[in-house]
């Protein structure tokens, strides 16, 4: 064809170029030679200008200036103009664009055009690029073609209609009534369109969608028609008679089955038949079958057939076809929930599939292989899942890593289990791990007490052979330094013996020290365990001391902080070390403070970052009046916060007010006022404002019954934005005949300034019975503090 | 819903783009980019689907160029590869064993075949014969008119 040859020869002379820059000279001159040529007018070559411009600009270069071009070649009353016009439309005109509009008209004109070609020209363009002004306009000329002409503009117009709706959801009502009557047409590709358009119908508006279900047992009818069918080489695809039609068709009757009896018992037999007999050796019938079990699963459809997609898909997953694998996998993903005990029936062949060459198919086999753990099969399953964490690719690492957390925590049979799973995970994939590992597992081995010599011993082997991966290192230094002692004693019954000396641990401990491998937080821990051996150990104390005061001048701000502290520790308050660094009692899983602590090694102002096990140590105290002193720090998102009064222990006072934040406590003499009195229990408060948000707020409690009042507690609770922190209790027995009393201070920050309110609960013990009760107190109004209170 | 059709070589070049969605220019060359990065690092015998975003991408590739489709959540994967193939097949049929130096010198016939087959990212013909007429018919209609309008009526 001659035209053509000027445009050929163009792609040849561009294609020919040799460099980049090459390229851009030829482009440029051909560019000038275009817009000459559009600047003459008709002279015939237009059309291939226009053409020229199109190759241009698929190659990546600016074409703008074609624009109008476009909408002038649209208006030629030639057809090859009218060809490329459109072509040029489409490519380089969007609804963004101005000039889009002008071509309305033309349009127009051609929806009328006596030659279906053209016509056809006008309906692709608009289906393809037209905007909702323009859809607006031609809605009902559209909706005249698809009721007036034959089949090749019927189909066109029924996709054109399509379109519409999506641009104008407004315009279905148009073209409800002709979508009903398309249905009996005889065409496939025009059938095809009709039931994409009920389709959009139906999703878009729920009572069209009741209307179609009408239309269900005529939907049904077509089906029957092409699956029974016999050969029409016309339609047929490897065996399967219009698999496009098929696949849409099923679509269409999921979404008029959904929620409905009626619909889906009127499509259950014609799935069942569908499912049973279409052959799926090749993809046209496994597309078709693929569609029938997603319909199946997605209405109301009885047992026996829903059992009968389950195993299509477990059939599927045996497919040698790497594409069928993966879309079994998906849709067994939707269905594990509903349908868990069928899938289970494929695990096997799941967990297999997580050995597949191809990422795709391993992260749906991850995915699903994580959704089917459960008690029973949990051994078995960490099994293949550690095995997969050690060869999986990067990329699946992390989610693998949570995904076998979750799963342990929520169905591990034991505690040795869980405790060894974790450390698994660590050895293996420790650079992957969330950030709140570290407290939790630090979390999960204080409560196993029975197993921290075996969990030490693991640990120690597993810092002596690597410290590259820095959670199992903050795990390690941390249970080394809380549990020396049982390292040092060399035996335990689960783990073979291996004799451990004082500086063997010490060394370990220098070397994490030392490392460059080691981040901030991870010297952090090792800095403090080296402190906590100071008392578990008893020859080489001296050698702490010295380690602990060369850090004493590290760069680090935050050790050199640690290293000062703690040497202060064995200077000036070498009494009460011990105490300090005794061993830290069970930590509370849903403290809420419990996941503060910045793991992963950055360095913040030193006030806010000591991690809190440290905190912790320091204070020996219950992990939740730490709690209380982070919270100063950070709030929390409980709404009222419980705090429990810690139980006191002799020698703690003085430590809290080591590391007080809050500077001088001193309670004023102010006058008392009761709040509560019940069954010889009397409580009173006074109160004291220090600042504009502080409140010191005093409890106490006296007893004028025959007997002593033994295990005396308070708990109180205040609203979420005020923060609380309770001090010790003066002690927890009320003598009896009101010869002594117990004290309790509550400090209160309101930095909100909201209403202050207080419910506070006793508990105690008289004479053998337990006894509770609670109080509200709704103000503290003024300085003098004269609170207006409730009891409940 | 279809959202695109690419069509690029194994060097990266982009040999057709049908979008059936508005995007700005910019947009459609990040995306493009992105495909043919994402799709021309798969290795060859993994499957034919991808995630991206919130979209599901079909590839396939066929002798040197590569046909990538992105496809909304409720589209059908499989049948997604058939279309691809009933495209593959048209265009064998009109140019004769197609290559890729055929779609690179006639890419306007590509579009004018994909318009047959395509429309608003929905199929719109299932007969592969009823097309190949159609385009046929175009053609003549095409040659006619162009001879109808260089010769004179009278």
């Amino acid at each position: 064809m001659t035209p053509s040859v000027r445009l050929q020869e163009m792609i040849r002379v561009i294609r020919s170029a040799r460099t980049q820059g090459e390229e851009r000279g030829i482009i440029q001159r051909e560019c000038a030679d275009i817009r000459s040529q559009f600047r003459q007018g008709d002279n015939g070559e237009r059309s291939h200008s226009l053409a020229k411009l199109l190759y241009v600009h698929m190659l990546g270069y600016p074409a703008h200036f074609g624009q109008m071009e476009c909408v002038r070649l649209i208006a030629s009353p030639r057809y090859s103009e009218k060809r490329i016009g459109y072509l040029g439309a489409m490519m380089l005109l969007d609804e963004n664009q101005d000039a889009s509009l002008l071509i309305t008209n033309s349009i127009k004109n051609d929806l009328s055009h006596s030659s279906q070609y053209v016509q056809s020209l006008a309906l692709c363009t608009l289906a393809c690029m037209g905007s909702a002004e323009m859809c607006r306009d031609l809605a009902p000329e559209i909706e005249r073609l698809l009721r007036a002409s034959h089949s090749y503009i019927k189909k066109k117009a029924t996709l054109c209609a399509v379109h519409i709706i999506r641009k104008v959801p407004e315009l279905a009502e148009l073209f409800t009534p002709s979508a009903r009557t398309l249905l009996s047409e005889k065409n496939h590709g025009v059938l095809h369109g009709a039931v994409v358009l009920i389709t959009e119908l139906c999703e878009r508006n729920p009572d069209t969608l009741v209307q179609f279900r009408k239309a269900v047992p005529e939907l049904v009818q077509i089906m029957k028609g092409l699956v029974t069918s016999s050969y029409s080489p016309e339609h047929n695809v490897a065996g399967i008679s219009d698999p496009f039609l098929q696949v849409r068709i099923l679509r269409l009757l999921r979404i008029l089955g959904h929620n409905n009896d009626t619909a889906s018992d009127a499509m259950n037999d014609l799935l069942a038949q569908v499912a049973t007999n279409t052959d799926s050796s090749k993809t046209a019938g496994s597309a078709v079958l693929y569609e029938t079990v997603l319909t199946i699963m997605d209405i109301n459809s009885e047992s026996g057939l829903r059992v009968l997609a389950v195993n299509i898909l477990g059939r599927f997953l045996l497919n040698n076809d790497r594409n069928i694998r993966y879309i079994s996998m998906t849709s067994l993903q939707k269905i594990v929930q509903t349908d868990h005990n069928a899938v289970q029936r494929h695990r096997g062949t799941i967990v297999d599939c997580l050995k597949d060459q191809d990422t795709s198919v391993k992260r749906r086999a991850l995915e699903l292989s994580l959704a089917l753990v459960s008690a029973v099969n949990i051994r078995s399953m960490m099994k293949e899942l550690l095995i997969f964490l050690s060869v999986c690719p990067p990329e699946l690492r992390s989610q693998t890593a949570s995904g076998i957390f979750n799963a342990a925590e929520r169905y591990s049979p034991s505690k040795r289990w869980h405790i060894d799973t974790i450390l698994h995970v660590l050895t293996t994939a420790g650079g992957d791990v969330r950030d709140e590992t570290v407290p939790n597992l630090i979390q999960l081995i204080t409560t196993a007490s029975e197993l921290h010599c075996y969990t030490v011993h693991k640990l120690y082997r597993a810092l002596i052979k690597d410290i590259a991966q820095q959670s199992l290192v903050q795990v390690a230094c941390w249970c080394i330094g809380e549990y020396g002692d049982l390292l040092l004693k060399g035996e335990c019954e689960e783990i073979e013996p291996v004799q451990v000396t004082e500086d063997d641990i010490l060394d370990a401990l220098e070397t994490v020290l030392q490392s460059h491998m080691s981040s901030p937080a991870t010297r952090g821990f090792a800095l403090t365990a080296t402190m906590k051996l100071s008392t578990r150990i008893t020859d080489n104390v001296d050698r702490i001391r010295s380690i602990v005061s060369i850090y004493g001048s590290c760069i680090d701000l935050e050790l050199q902080q640690r290293a000062v502290e703690y040497n202060a520790l064995f200077k000036k308050y070498d009494h009460m070390r011990a105490a300090v660094l005794e061993r830290m009692p069970v930590m509370d899983k849903n403290s809420p403070g419990h996941t503060n602590g910045d793991t992963s090694g950055e360095i913040k102002e030193p006030d806010t970052s000591k991690p809190k096990p440290v905190e912790a140590g320091l204070l020996s105290e219950p992990a939740s009046q730490v709690c209380d002193l982070l919270d100063l720090l950070g709030g929390t998102d409980t709404p009222l916060q419980l705090s429990p009064a810690p139980t006191s222990t002799p020698t703690t006072t003085s430590s809290a007010d080591l590391l007080d934040l809050l500077g001088g406590l001193e309670i004023t003499p102010v006058p008392t006022v009761s709040v509560y009195e019940k069954n010889g229990l009397s409580l009173k408060i006074q109160c004291d404002k220090q600042t504009e948000t502080e409140v010191t707020v005093t409890l106490i409690a006296s007893n004028s019954t025959q007997n002593d009042i033994t295990n005396f507690t308070l708990q109180a609770a205040v609203p979420k934005s005020v923060q609380l922190q309770m001090k010790a209790p003066s002690g927890n027995v009320i003598p009896a005949h009101g010869l002594g009393q117990v004290t309790q201070t509550v400090l209160l920050n309101n930095p909100n300034k909201v209403s202050l309110k207080m419910r506070i609960r006793v508990a105690y013990s008289n004479q053998g019975a337990m006894h509770q009760d609670t109080v509200q107190i709704d103000s503290f109004p003024s300085a003098a503090c004269q609170p207006s209170f409730s009891p409940l | 819903m279809m959202h695109f059709l690419l069509l690029f070589s194994r060097q990266g070049k982009l040999r057709l783009q049908k979008w059936f969605l508005p995007l700005p220019e910019r947009e459609r060359k990040k995306i493009v980019k992105d495909m043919t990065t994402m799709v021309l690092a798969r290795k060859p015998r993994t499957c034919n689907f991808l995630h991206w975003k919130d979209l599901k991408i079909v590839y396939k590739r066929y002798a040197s160029l590569y046909f990538c489709c992105a496809l909304e959540n409720q589209d059908n994967e499989l049948l997604a590869l058939e279309i691809l193939h009933r495209y593959v097949e048209l265009l064998d049929k009109y140019f004769g064993n197609v290559c890729e130096l055929d779609i690179i010198f006639n890419f306007e016939k590509a579009y004018f075949i994909l318009d047959e087959l395509l429309m608003g990212g929905e199929i719109q013909e299932t007969s592969k014969l009823s097309i190949v007429k159609s385009i046929e018919a175009s053609d003549m209609l095409q040659e006619t008119m162009e001879e109808y309008i260089s010769k004179p009526a009278f």
